[in-house]
């Protein structure tokens, strides 16, 4: 639903996003992640058909972003960073015009409006003046219009960001409830957490370029090595010494326990909790130590020659 | 654009203009900077008038000056009709950079509204609120000079108001888009306003003298200008209005080292020996003036029919034409400008670049029209004197022979040439947009201009000036027997 060959957008001598690629299947989530300035909004409004790429091109909802712009639009629901509501406008006119826009009749309008509304539990009069809304109720109801044509393709920038803890999980839940409808979404977002609950498949840029792509757990492999265990004992003991040779390579240790990352943990686990209770160590816990997509990220992100981001996160 | 959306039918199109409009119709009749001033332009400034009109009344009348204030009375309702539309110049200036600092124009560029669409929906909405507000000031100074003076102005007189204050407003509000679409900040958007307000101011007191000497019918002159003038910014809007550029420019700058590095390389055609420029730079340049000549020989071609025209309507009484010692004045002349010295040449030669720089000036900020008036009023000279020397029964073919075709023959075609490059200046921002941005088109036609000035035109009016000053002299007096 999401094809972007090359695309590659310049603003004057500032390359904004250099030959990007990436594809974002029907019913599935991508979260396109990137420092400040690393061409995520860009890349998003040459996918939305409102800036055209200076080389390569996309594909969105089966339409051609440079040739047939406006079926892209058509088919598309951006939510853009800033909400920028109408502040003199009513919350129902705000929606039946957007909803006009998009050409659907009056009824289709009003009865799409107030679905959406209810499920996104926006519980306000639709006589209600947009000045009045709080951030929340205006990026829900930014949403709502992004929303109101029920496009094929949803492009979100930061879509729970001002929401409190609740909302942004009734967001989560109806992202998830379309992508179960088979809508293709692209979220940019900074909220890693967010990222890893809510995407199948995470992609990083840098300086309009990917740098990595995958699920979570293949871009932790990809970018922080093997798994990482730690074995934890009931007491001190002196049964961890030497406990990995051969197995599995040590990367901390304390007197009650060992953190180590293992290439093949289906053979070294086994083992070396043999080895600690052949000593006469009481085992309490081995468990992975999941690293944390910031660590990824951080990983990602840093620049080529820059110490690499600190494992303590781990 | 592909064959779905081509498919969309006219009647979705205007829906969703429609659309527009109203929004943004209803947005300026909720916003209190609008509504007051558009209410005290519509209810109190015609009572204003009226009273004006009242005031002007009693003074002419202790003095039996009737004929004055009749004169009055159809200014004061094209003032009354202009004042409300003025308003629209200050919504246009805000429509798309207002919308942009608000940050709610991503949204709307989102959506299907094509480029055009999003065009006409703004100059629109600017446009029919201030009409309506105009259409009842109109209404209400009428009414009041009607009981005040028992004065209704002549239907046709009334009609070319109304169509006057119309094009007025479509002229200011379709410029004011165009401005708003290509800035980054309301402030920019009001300073740039300049470039519609004082044009407007000059083209108003044009239209009051005119008013003031009930010069009504070439009043229809000037309609016909200002509808032109409508046309030709709306074309401009169309063309230029890319929704690309709103969201591409950043940052609000004036980089004079870019300018001139875009400029010097369009300039230069990156050549680096005279040869080279010439293949490079001048033939193409000369290449895409082409296409403006055609219209340049037709300006040079009415001038010489207006030459023809005032020669015939201003004659000379042939008596007096014949009794003139033309061969001691032509002697005189000859010797007072310099002929046959290098100074006359030089003399003629800078009077020829400076009529070309003053046209080129005028085309810039006229559209390329009053750079072409400049440029045909030496060949409604050439035909007025022509005519006028067929009067006095010298033969006009001998007159040119002799006069004027051993230079102009050189000069002719240079300024020909000259005042095409000129159009193509004026006119840059009129042709198809092919990626660059407006900055970038006007800096290449500029460049163009001045290849073709430097590469062509100088070279030909350098061997014409030597040629009017060595040679026309012996031709001018060949012929006639002198």
């Amino acid at each position: 639903m999401i094809e972007a060959n090359g695309l590659t957008k310049h603003y004057e001598r500032v390359t904004a996003v250099d030959g990007l690629s990436l594809r974002v299947g029907r019913g599935e989530i991508l979260a396109l992640l990137g420092p400040n300035g690393a061409g995520k909004t860009t890349t998003t409004r040459m996918l939305a058909g409102i800036l055209r790429p200076n080389a390569g091109g996309a594909r969105v909802a089966g339409f051609d972003v440079l040739t047939e712009t406006e079926n892209v639009r058509a088919a598309v629901g951006v939510l853009t960073e800033q909400h920028g509501l109408y502040s003199r406008m009513r919350c129902g006119e705000y929606l039946d015009f957007f909803g006009a826009l998009y050409g659907l009749p009056p009824a289709e309008r009003r009865d799409r409006a107030r679905n959406l509304m209810r499920d996104l539990r926006l519980e306000v009069d639709s006589d209600a003046w947009l000045a009045e809304f709080s951030k929340g109720m205006r990026q829900r109801l930014a949403l709502v219009r992004a929303l109101m044509h029920s496009p094929k393709v949803l492009l979100l920038d930061e879509p729970t960001s001002a929401l409190d803890p609740e909302s942004a999980r009734v967001v989560r839940d109806l992202l998830r409830s379309m992508r179960a409808a088979g809508c293709t979404i692209l979220v940019c977002t900074h909220n890693l957490s967010e990222a890893e609950e809510l995407a199948d498949r995470i992609a990083i840029i840098r300086r309009g370029r990917l740098i990595a792509e995958g699920t979570a757990a293949e871009l932790r492999m990809r970018m922080l090595g093997p798994a990482v265990f730690e074995l934890r004992l009931a007491e001190d003991s002196e049964a961890l010494a030497s406990v990995l040779d051969g197995l599995a390579e040590g990367i901390g240790r304390t007197p009650a326990s060992i953190r180590y990352r293992a290439a093949d943990p289906l053979s070294a686990n086994p083992e070396i909790v043999r080895r600690v209770m052949e000593r006469g160590g009481k085992v309490v816990e081995l468990r992975e130590v999941t690293p944390s997509l910031e660590s990824v990220y951080l990983q990602a992100v840093a620049e080529e020659g820059a110490p690499a981001p600190s494992r303590e996160g781990i | 654009m592909s064959a779905a959306v081509n498919a969309l039918p006219l009647r979705f199109r205007a829906s969703r203009l429609a659309a527009l409009v109203k929004r943004e119709m209803r947005d300026q009749l909720r916003d209190w900077r609008v509504v007051i001033p558009m209410a005290i332009l519509t209810l109190f400034f015609p009572v204003l008038m009226n009273f004006a009109a009242q005031a002007v009344i009693n003074y002419v009348n202790q003095y039996g000056g009737q004929v004055i204030a009749e004169a009055v009375f159809p200014f004061l309702l094209m003032i009354v009709g202009f004042f409300p539309t003025s308003v629209g110049l200050v919504i246009a200036l805000e429509s798309f950079v207002g919308e942009k600092e608000r940050y709610s124009l991503e949204p709307l560029l989102a959506t299907p509204l094509s480029d055009v669409e999003l065009f006409l929906g703004k100059v629109l909405a600017s446009v029919i609120t201030p009409l309506c507000a105009a259409a009842l000031g109109i209404t209400a100074y009428l009414a009041g000079m009607f009981f005040i003076a028992g004065w209704f102005p002549p239907l046709a007189l009334l009609g070319q108001i109304i169509i006057l204050t119309v094009a007025h407003a479509v002229c200011m509000v379709s410029a004011a888009v165009v401005i708003s679409a290509q800035t980054n900040s309301v402030r920019a958007a009001n300073l740039l306003a300049s470039f519609v307000i004082v044009p407007f101011a000059l083209l108003m007191q044009g239209e009051s003298m005119i008013m003031f000497y009930r010069m009504y019918n070439e009043l229809w002159w000037v309609i016909g200008a200002v509808i032109l003038l409508a046309v030709i910014f709306i074309r401009i809007g169309l063309r230029q209005f890319r929704r690309e550029e709103l969201l591409s420019r950043e940052v609000e700058e004036l980089r004079f080292d870019r300018m001139g590095s875009y400029f010097w390389h369009c300039f230069t055609g990156d050549a680096r020996t005279p040869l080279a420029w010439y293949r490079r730079a001048v033939g193409p340049a000369f290449r895409r003036t082409l296409p403006a000549i055609p219209w340049t020989a037709a300006a040079f071609v009415i001038g010489a029919v207006i030459g023809v025209v005032l020669a015939e309507r201003f004659a000379f009484p042939v008596a007096m034409l014949q009794t003139r010692d033309y061969k001691q004045e032509f002697l005189k002349s000859l010797e007072a400008l310099g002929f046959f010295t290098p100074g006359g040449t030089w003399m003629i030669f800078s009077h020829n670049v400076q009529a070309i720089l003053i046209a080129f000036v005028l085309g810039v900020i006229s559209l390329g029209i009053m750079g072409l008036v400049i440029l045909m009023l030496p060949i409604g000279v050439i035909s007025f004197a022509t005519v006028t020397m067929a009067r006095s029964g010298t033969s006009a073919w001998l007159f040119l022979l002799g006069f004027v075709v051993p230079h102009g023959i050189v000069e002719i075609p240079a300024m020909l040439i000259s005042g095409a490059a000129i159009l193509r200046v004026g006119n840059c921002l009129l042709a198809k947009p092919d990626g660059r941005s407006l900055g970038q088109i006007w800096l290449k036609a500029l460049a163009d201009w001045l290849i073709v000035l430097l590469g062509v035109v100088l070279p030909m009016l350098l061997v014409a000036s030597i040629l009017e000053t060595w040679v026309t002299p012996l031709a001018a007096a060949g012929v006639l027997g002198w």
